[in-house]
């Protein structure tokens, strides 16, 4: 790791996703320093709220183009509830669409050239998906109390099958904080760091480097695909976790 | 790697949960009620429109009901008119006839009687001549003077006969 970081130099594929301060903060020994991650957070969500807020205006009765973006973002995920969850599922729109608003910006963001993509850090996703985790377990147990054990046991599955199937079904059920999390950072870890990766050919081949720039230009477009798709995975798969806590199976 | 440098962690956990929790609040107090809002103002709306629209067929369909039973009442009343007046100018007709037959036949009779009285007058003014004529005739062929009154009977007699 030191290697790629500092005997890299410039050229680390890696660097683009080094922490810095910006502001240093300490605060009774924990270091809360403002760095370009805390940045691109504020930047997300001011980017968000502005959107929204200023997409929906005065709430014209036939909306112009950026109120239809900011009633489009609305209905996309309020149909991606109801189609997963139902219409118990309403009371947890607004923890899922800001879920999706903003791992969608931080992906989002992470595509300007320069920038920084906060989501492409372990930490910040698996905080994410053990928020998720830690609350759907708690809606379960909420929901149906102990019976909520019975979460663990496949519907049909014969007696003399359970000892081996519970533990799998533990086993895959604590997975769910680990995969959520690695998922989306793995993502965008391997995309940025393969488009930085490419992009460096492209100086070195001289005139054949327009292979690798329109290798570039592909993939660049396949990130902003999977901006949106990795934002929209977590979304969908903290509303299927929503719904086994409500209805088990 | 920077992924994995732990001194970052705190300040990332904590501004993580910062902003996510301003974003949650901007989304859930602000946006989340007013976009509800328009979009169930919008549904209202259509919904309304469409009764309304509902509303102004069945109304049309009523008033054009009504314009076919007025234009049937017209049509109906009309002929009525037609029929009347066509009676009336019968009866009209039918009774100057008759006025008009009448007077005529009252004239006829008038023209008649004053023939008659005309006739008789010309008779009786004729009988005194006759008389007068049948004696001289008498006293011419028979000699003598015949009985006047006689003459005057015979002369009555006849000319009732040949009025007879």
């Amino acid at each position: 790791m030191a290697d790629a970081e500092h005997g890299g130099g410039v050229h680390s594929p890696l660097e683009q996703f080094e922490i810095k301060r910006i502001v240093p903060l300490d605060i009774g020994g924990l270091d809360l320093s403002f760095t370009n991650s805390s940045l691109f957070m504020v930047l997300g969500v001011a980017i968000a709220s502005a959107f929204l807020i200023l997409g929906i205006g005065r709430g014209a009765l036939v909306p112009g183009r950026w109120q239809s973006m900011a009633e489009l973002s609305y209905e996309f995920i309020a149909n991606l509830i109801r189609e997963t969850i139902g219409p118990e599922g309403r009371a947890y729109f607004p923890i899922i669409f800001t879920l999706f608003m903003f791992i969608f910006m931080g992906n989002m963001l992470g595509m300007i050239p320069y920038s920084f993509t906060f989501t492409s850090h372990i930490i910040v996703t698996f905080v994410m998906a053990f928020v998720v985790f830690v609350g759907v377990t708690i809606l379960g147990f909420v929901k149906h109390g102990a019976h909520f054990f019975s979460f663990f046991v496949p519907p049909g599955a014969p007696i003399w099958m359970w000892p081996l199937l519970i533990p799998i079904e533990i086993i895959s059920y604590f997975s769910r904080p680990v995969s959520l999390s690695v998922r989306l950072f793995a993502n965008m870890l391997a995309g940025h760091t393969l488009l930085k990766v490419i992009a460096s050919f492209i100086a070195v081949l001289g005139v054949a480097g327009i292979l690798p720039f329109a290798l570039v230009v592909a993939l660049t477009g396949l990130e902003f695909l999977i901006a949106f798709l990795q934002a929209y995975v977590f979304a969908i798969l903290t509303c299927l976790y929503i719904n086994d806590s409500i209805h088990l199976h | 790697m920077p992924q994995l440098e732990p001194w970052s962690y705190m300040s990332q956990i904590f501004w993580l949960v910062i902003t996510f929790i301003t974003l949650y609040f901007v989304l859930s107090k602000v946006v989340v009620p007013r976009i509800t809002s328009v979009l169930e103002a919008r549904q209202e709306k259509i919904e309304d429109d469409l009764g309304r629209a509902e509303r102004l067929r069945v109304e049309a369909e009523q008033v054009l009901e009504e314009y076919n039973k007025a234009l049937d009442d017209a049509r109906s009343e009309a002929q009525g008119l037609l029929k009347q007046s066509a009676e009336e100018m019968a009866a009209h007709a039918a009774n100057r006839n008759e006025a008009v037959g009448a007077d005529l036949a009252a004239r006829n009779r008038e023209a008649e009687g004053r023939i008659a009285e005309a006739r008789r007058q010309a008779l009786d003014n004729i009988k005194p001549a006759a008389a007068e004529v049948a004696a001289a005739a008498l006293a011419k062929l028979v000699g003598g003077t015949p009985d006047q009154a006689k003459v005057a009977q015979a002369v009555d007699s006849v000319s009732a006969e040949s009025q007879g």
